[in-house]
């Protein structure tokens, strides 16, 4: 093009973010990093409450794909983490299943409530889709409290044995259990960044950064809405499920809206849209759960004061800001 | 043989509660032409825009789009039967980089926009089309960077490369040049010349030189009606247009 510079020679000042193969070596040294410590933790630290970090960051990564990734903001994850818990727990305890056959009917049944409730909440936007979401996981807590004979009622479902996986690997021992998870954790997050990092993930990124230009450039949006909504409660699924197995307990606790909250805090606490800040998010959560437990319930009031602290202080998160100081993508 | 009128919308209607926007338009706009939709601040045009691509739901009228009657689409449907818009606000995705806005674009048609499995490394093979569209526009050193920390000029031709990596049929702008410098304004209005060969475009535009030497036809809006209709000469000669405009106290952009 004869005039094919004219926009581009006066602005040499402009600073280029890489995101470029230079990115990925790092997130690929992060990920290494990542099963390493997966690898050596339980070896330092007591691997149940590891499991129970991971179970969250697992919930958190789910959220985040949504909202992060989707821009959907949902206040109804605790439907899809509680269900899956329930479905899971009732499996191992009523029909004796295996733990991964309990734990995949979790996921199932948590896939099937996302792609209905999901469809019924796409169709609304902003503040109106995060009410949709809340007064529908509102529907499950009312379901779950009068279903005792299926969810035990205030008791929960408890007390039941975790099962041999595959028949073979005894789960009883927590140090079996801890690499199960740990596994299952790992693959999950390769497969959100897998999803993130793909041509629907590049289509849901456009769509959350301006939708009606999606729109115009002949994108269904909704089916992409959708499609983001069920594999982030397939995956808030997945971590309600193997959190059941892990503490042989379903409660009324993991349908709460009080869940979902946790899910937005470990999120925004860590950061919002970048792939490890859910992590590091549920782990700085978990962790101070434990370390104040005897502060009763001012555990709340704290971690109430950190959110706040944060949105405040440095509102992308801990990673977000990290990732703004090295202007790379996390 | 496609009919000589591309898009042909007749009595087209919009009321904003008691409030009528856009109040029974005609729009003939011929294949191969490139049409101006002109008028004073709050005429319509960006309403009329809204409804002819179904981004508003038309009180009344009806719109056809190579003789097909498009009124009952919705407004994915229309872009992809190949009538693309712009619009008036910069329209980019701020956190994809430069890069990545255009190849959204290309992307769709190649059908594997749901595979949440595979690597957005198979788009790779869209990186040729991506920099030729980004050369035409002047923005291939920009590649890498983020479409939001664009200035604004930048904005608006990274827009018309997302738009041109459709290769619409007929192309909708809404004031693509408003905000820009002469020299970008140039570069733009050339760009539009180059593209329209084998296209029909409609734009908005309140730079009337530019739209005197760009444009075939011209209608004039004011308070959702159309005033006037013609080339530029008869346009600009036409008492009643003269005064829309310095009624209104002029547009703005020139
Ligand atoms: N969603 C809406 N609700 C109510 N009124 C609206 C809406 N959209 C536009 N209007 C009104 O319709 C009229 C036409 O607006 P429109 O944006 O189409 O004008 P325009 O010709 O594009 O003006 P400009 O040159 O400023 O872009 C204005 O009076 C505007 O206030
Ligand atoms: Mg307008």
């Amino acid at each position: 093009m004869a005039d094919g510079h004219s926009l581009a020679l006066d602005e040499t000042g402009m600073t280029v973010p890489a995101e470029n193969s230079g990115t990925k070596r790092l997130h690929v040294m992060i990920m290494i990093a990542i099963a390493l410590a997966l690898l050596a933790a339980p070896f330092f630290v007591y691997p149940v409450f590891i499991m129970k970090c991971l179970c969250f960051a697992l919930f958190a990564l789910a959220f985040n794909l949504l909202l992060g990734y989707g821009g959907l903001l949902s206040f109804g994850h605790a439907a899809y983490f509680g269900m899956a818990s329930y479905v899971s727990a009732y499996g191992a305890a009523s029909w004796k299943l295996p733990p991964e056959l309990a734990i995949l009917s979790g996921v199932a049944v948590a896939t099937l409530l996302g792609a209905a409730f999901g469809a019924l909440a796409i169709r609304r936007q902003g503040i109106y889709f995060a009410m949709i979401t809340l007064a529908l996981a509102q529907m499950v807590y009312f379901f779950s409290l009068q279903t005792p004979e299926f969810t035990g009622g205030e008791d929960g479902i408890q007390g039941f044995s975790r099962g041999f996986l595959l028949g073979i690997i005894d789960l009883a021992s927590d140090r079996n259990l801890y690499w199960v998870v740990a596994a299952i954790f790992m693959a999950s997050l390769l497969g959100v960044y897998r999803i993130v990092h793909s041509p629907f993930g590049e289509v849901c990124k456009a769509i959350r950064d301006n939708e009606p230009r999606a729109i115009s450039l002949g994108y269904s949006v909704n089916r992409y809405k959708l499609t983001i909504f069920v594999l982030s409660a397939a995956l808030a699924g997945l971590a309600g499920a193997v959190k059941a197995i892990v503490f042989q307990l379903a409660t009324l606790t993991d349908v709460h809206w009080s869940m979902s909250g946790e899910a937005v805090l470990m999120t925004l606490v860590g950061g919002v849209g970048t792939i490890f800040g859910p992590i590091v998010g549920s782990f700085v959560i978990v962790a101070m759960q434990n370390y104040l437990a005897g502060l009763g319930g001012w555990v709340t009031v704290v971690q109430g004061a950190i959110f706040v602290v944060c949105v405040l202080t440095f509102r992308d998160g801990i990673i977000g800001a990290l990732a703004k100081l090295i202007r790379k993508p996390l | 043989m496609k009919p000589d009128i591309v898009l042909l919308a007749s009595g087209l209607t919009k009321q904003f509660g008691g409030f009528t926007a856009v109040g029974g338009v005609d729009l003939q706009v011929r294949r191969g032409s490139i049409h101006a939709l002109i008028g004073p601040n709050g005429a319509g045009k960006t309403t009329c825009f809204n409804l002819l691509t179904k981004f508003l739901i038309p009180t009344s009228g009806t719109i056809l789009f190579n003789g097909k009657d498009i009124t009952r689409d919705n407004a994915s449907e229309i872009a992809r039967k190949g009538l693309v818009r712009s619009f008036q606000i910069s329209a980019v995705f701020p956190k994809l980089t430069v890069q990545n806005n255009v190849r959204i674009a290309l992307q769709r048609k190649g059908g594997d926009s749901f595979d949440f499995w595979r690597s957005s490394s198979v788009l790779r093979k869209l990186d040729g089309q991506v920099e030729q569209l980004l050369e035409a526009v002047g923005l291939s050193s920009f590649r890498h960077i983020l479409a939001g920390e664009l200035s604004y000029g930048r904005k608006r031709a990274l827009e018309i490369a997302t738009t041109l990596a459709l290769d619409p049929e007929m192309m909708l702008l809404d004031e693509p040049m408003a905000g820009m410098g002469r020299e970008d304004v140039e570069r733009i209005a050339s760009l539009i010349r180059r593209v329209s060969a084998g296209r029909t475009i409609l734009m908005v535009e309140h730079n009337l030189s530019v739209v005197s030497s760009l444009c075939d036809r011209i209608t004039v809006l004011a308070r959702g009606k159309v005033l006037a209709e013609g080339d530029y000469a008869t346009v600009s000669g036409n008492p009643l247009v003269v005064e829309a405009y310095i009624g209104t106290g002029g547009s703005h952009g020139h």
